[in-house]
């Protein structure tokens, strides 16, 4: 049995104060605390209490290119990023569209025990568009999946995508679509606009994205079904969902933290850590995005976190992979462009990044839930005053292709519970645990 | 002694005494082209070109003159800011079997000339160069001495010799400054 | 100058330089010795990671008459397949002592990874990156327009000049430099393109946009008409080519003998090349004393020498 732990004077949502005790995993109680026998008391004066972050878009990259990440290396970077849970995407290697793959990265998800680590699978069979992959097998493995995703890919097909959003209600699913125009998006490198004209790189259409977020939300409501729309760019694709969120279908969106603070102007640097799927926007993008993630239009900030080996990124613009780390910088970068602002309160945060994504996951019984007596113990501890300056080779990812390299981020994670349990603690905390 | 050391008659009687040296080196002037070096000697060749023909009426002093733009050929391009490339004009006749005498402002290291002669071997194959200079300043650093000088002025190295011309500088003067 | 990598990176005294170095450089290819001692032991690298025999010459001759020493590297790997990658490769030219590299590239940007990846500390010249910038091309052309088309060419600019650019603008490096370039020079620049083969985007643009050949021809008063090249995977791809037949684009993009006696008499025809005859311009057109195509060429060679030569004579680090 471990230790009673006492995190004292934490700003809980980063409303009232109060202290928590942790027993057992527990929460087992809030407000007024006395530290039992033995217990480790932390001291949380000027700290954000959070319920554990839930990523309902990584990475793992684990079976397949564990040169990239591993599900070790990727749990590290989720915990120390202030997660308690991700979801990870099924485009490995073998691709997860059968119950052996996922139960395989559930498992070792599990073995490390850094984070939860909750498999998305594949819709389609190799993520190829063309047939169904076995859901209902994945639905009743032990991984338990109810989140169903050809992410890097779009469900392009409108049969199929269909058929897969009819089919997922048979175990309450849903259908996680990467919404982009395949044949619009051909060899396409970035935002189509300006500044692609000027940089001569391939565009990339707004509507090809947004066309696809028009289609599925039709689809999903014709058949009544839930489609969750990952990483909306573009302010057409956020009044799409107003619509039909307005309309009443079962529509959930997310926006990413790299969506809502970078803009297509970055790629005049040619640097591929900037190319991303989908690509950056422009700023009025960027202003919508924020606007709807305030409004509650969209619904989680997920990472998209996407590692890839240096010689991936290391290269020309159009040869480069698509995609960049997420989840240490997440928070920090949310704080940036969100709370210090004013756009979000910490209270908002706890609903983007933890109540909403754990709800559509279908693991709110564990996750997402509140900072109160009776809980699991999943606590993030941010230090909202913990100002840094990323370096990709610092961080624990095995790849290192982050976009905010030299950039200042003004908090952090200082400390991350999963179930009672440390799996991040800043070095101020070290000591408290030892 | 610094400040102004010739003044614009002195210039004038060095020119005039430069070019009866020309002809008589020569034994006239008919084979001699005059390529003054930008920017000064440019200037400087044409008067010469004009005191000359004064003396020698068959020589046509447009004609014989040219310009022989010497930046591609130095020997120091890699340590100094790039410098513009100015023009070369000869003759139309061109420069083989001809006397060219290279008009400059100051003669001093003789680095300039070593690039200038190297100029004109790409450009023909005169019969002799000569060279002309409105000033010597010493301090040779190559074997290259001056056929026509019009005045010899003793310097320190650190002193610095300034060529006005009148065509470029509203004035004719020959200024020694005290090095920085 | 360090680098050459975009023409909207010139000033125009900048490009005005270029251009009146340009002009002494051609000079001294007309003598019997048109080799000139300025860059001797320099070594200029012409890295091709897509074939040109064309340009590479151009720059090898420029490069030689200027006595530096060049060095062919034709690296393979294409945007399928990749090779070598541009890191590599700039780090083996750097350990062999490259001063300047002459880049040709399919990828946009490369030149520009080139130049500012720590890699290399040699100049970067631009030849050529994907569908981006082709500076040294359309200083050539503005060489081209000035020699004919203004009467006191030294230190001038293209003021007062229209430009009109037809073709594929979508995917032209060219269109891209001589935009800027002519602007920055003060020339009016039209594009004539099917809407297909125009950039979205293209709004900024310091530079008008019309939809037919006759259209320009009526609008404006062209000084140059610039055709370029349409590829020919433009025209193929079913459902994906750019306009529906090459006889169509003829018949609203090409130059005939017809379109070009509606040109002032004085306007110049130009042409990056390859040229194909009977597509993008009549062989009466291109053939006619009006086309400076074949000068185009030979100015290539100037003003390649000119941007060698200010991107390596100067001390390093000096501007």
């Amino acid at each position: 049995m471990s230790r009673p732990i006492v995190i004292e004077n934490a700003s809980l949502y980063g409303d009232t104060t109060a202290s928590i005790l942790v027993e057992d995993g527990v929460i087992t109680a809030v407000g007024e605390v006395a530290a039992p026998e033995g217990a480790v008391v932390v001291d949380a004066t000027g700290l954000i209490a959070l319920p554990g972050l839930v990523d309902l878009h990584t990475h793992l990259r684990e079976p397949g290119r564990e040169d990239a990440e591993t599900i070790e290396t990727g749990s590290r970077a989720a915990s120390r990023g202030g997660w308690t849970a991700v979801f990870a995407m099924a485009n490995t290697n073998p691709v997860a569209d059968t119950a052996g793959v996922v139960e395989q990265v559930w498992s070792r998800g599990r073995e490390i025990g850094l984070v939860d680590v909750f498999p998305v699978g594949a819709v389609t069979v190799g993520l190829k568009g063309e047939h169904l992959s076995e859901m209902g097998a994945m639905a009743h493995s032990k991984a338990n999946v109810r989140l169903f995703s050809d992410d890097g890919v779009c469900v392009y097909d409108p049969v199929i995508m269909r058929r897969a959003l009819e089919y997922v209600k048979t175990f309450d699913g849903a259908i996680v679509q990467h919404a982009q125009d395949l044949r619009l998006t051909e060899g396409s490198q970035m935002h189509e606009g300006e500044v692609s004209a000027e940089l001569g790189l391939a565009g990339w259409p707004a509507v090809a994205e947004e066309s696809i977020v028009a289609r599925d939300a039709l689809l999903a409501e014709h058949v009544g079904s839930r489609v969750h729309v990952q990483h909306l760019s573009t302010a057409g694709s956020v009044e799409i969902i107003r619509w039909a969120k307005a309309r009443g279908i079962s529509v959930t969106a997310e926006a990413t933290p790299h969506h809502l603070l970078l803009t297509d102007e970055s790629a005049r640097t040619y640097d591929p850590l900037f190319k991303v799927n989908p690509p950056l926007r422009t700023q009025s993008d960027v202003d919508a995005l924020r606007a709807a993630v305030a409004d509650g239009t969209i619904d989680i900030i997920a990472t998209d976190h996407a590692p890839h080996a240096a010689e991936d990124k290391d290269c020309e613009w159009a040869a480069a992979s698509f995609g960049m780390l997420g989840l240490e910088t997440a928070l920090g970068v949310i704080q940036k462009a969100l709370v210090d602002t004013g756009a979000l309160t910490w209270r908002d945060v706890a609903r983007l990044m933890s109540e909403n994504p754990a709800r559509i996951g279908k693991v709110d019984d564990q996750h997402g839930r509140p900072l109160a007596e009776g809980e699991p113990a999943n606590i993030t501890l941010v230090d909202p005053a913990a100002a840094w300056t990323v370096d990709g080779a610092q961080l624990a990812s095995r790849a290192s292709n982050t976009p905010y390299g030299g950039m200042e981020l003004p908090g952090r994670a200082v400390a991350t519970l999963l179930r009672g349990e440390p799996t991040y603690l800043s070095p101020r905390f070290e000591g408290a645990f030892a | 002694m610094t400040g102004t050391i010739m003044g614009a008659a002195d210039i004038s009687r060095a020119l005039t005494r430069i070019a009866h040296e020309i002809v008589e080196r020569n034994d006239g002037a008919l084979d001699v082209v005059l390529l003054g070096i930008p920017s000064r000697g440019l200037p400087l060749a044409h008067r010469l070109a004009q005191r000359i023909a004064e003396i020698e009426p068959g020589f046509d002093a447009d004609v014989a003159t040219g310009a022989l733009d010497i930046t591609m050929y130095r020997d120091d391009l890699f340590k100094n800011p790039t410098r513009a490339i100015g023009t070369t004009t000869v003759p139309a006749a061109g420069i083989d079997d001809a006397v060219v005498v290279l008009v400059d402002d100051v003669f001093h290291t003789g680095r300039t000339i070593r690039a200038a002669l190297d100029a004109i071997r790409d450009l023909g194959r005169p019969r002799a160069v000569q060279l002309a200079t409105l000033v010597d300043r010493g301090h040779r650093e190559l074997p290259i001495r001056a056929d026509f000088v019009g005045k010899n002025i003793p310097t320190a190295r650190s002193e610095r010799v300034d060529v006005h011309v009148e065509e470029l500088d509203g004035e004719d003067a020959v200024i020694l400054r005290k090095g920085e | 100058m360090r680098h050459l990598l975009s023409t909207k990176d010139l000033s125009r005294d900048d490009a005005i330089l270029i251009l009146d170095t340009a002009a002494q450089m051609a000079a001294t290819q007309e003598r019997e010795v048109r080799k000139l001692p300025t860059l001797r032991g320099k070594t200029v690298v012409n890295l091709f990671f897509e074939d040109s025999t064309r340009t590479r010459i151009s720059f090898e001759a420029a490069a030689k008459r200027l006595s530096a020493d060049v060095i062919n590297f034709s690296a393979k790997g294409s945007s399928v397949s990749k090779g070598e990658s541009l890191k590599d490769t700039a780090l083996t030219l750097q350990a062999m002592g490259a001063d300047a590299v002459v880049v040709r590239h399919w990828a946009s940007g490369a030149a520009y990874q080139l130049a500012h990846g720590g890699w290399l500390h040699g100049s970067v010249l631009n030849a050529g990156d994907g569908t981006h910038q082709h500076p040294t091309q359309s200083l050539l052309d503005a060489f081209t327009m000035r020699r004919h088309l203004v009467s006191d060419p030294t230190g001038a600019d293209l003021a007062g000049l229209t430009v009109a650019i037809v073709g594929d603008v979508l995917h032209s490096r060219v269109a891209r430099s001589n935009v800027h370039l002519l602007h920055t020079l003060g020339a009016k620049v039209v594009l004539v393109a099917p809407a297909t083969l125009v950039p979205v985007g293209i709004e900024p643009w310091p530079c008008d946009v019309v939809h037919t050949l006759d259209q320009a021809l009526e609008a404006y008063e062209i000084d140059a008409l610039m055709m370029l090249r349409v590829q020919r995977e433009r025209m193929t791809g079913g459902g994906s080519a750019f306009f529906p037949s090459p006889a169509e684009y003829t018949r609203l993009f090409g130059l005939d003998g017809d379109r070009l006696r509606r040109l002032p008499d004085h306007a110049i025809v130009m042409h990056p090349g390859p040229m194909n005859r009977g597509l993008e311009i009549s062989a009466e057109a291109a053939d006619s004393p009006r086309s400076v195509i074949v000068e185009q060429v030979a100015n290539g060679v100037a003003v390649r020498m000119a941007a060698l030569y200010l991107l390596l004579a100067g001390e390093e680090g000096a501007q």
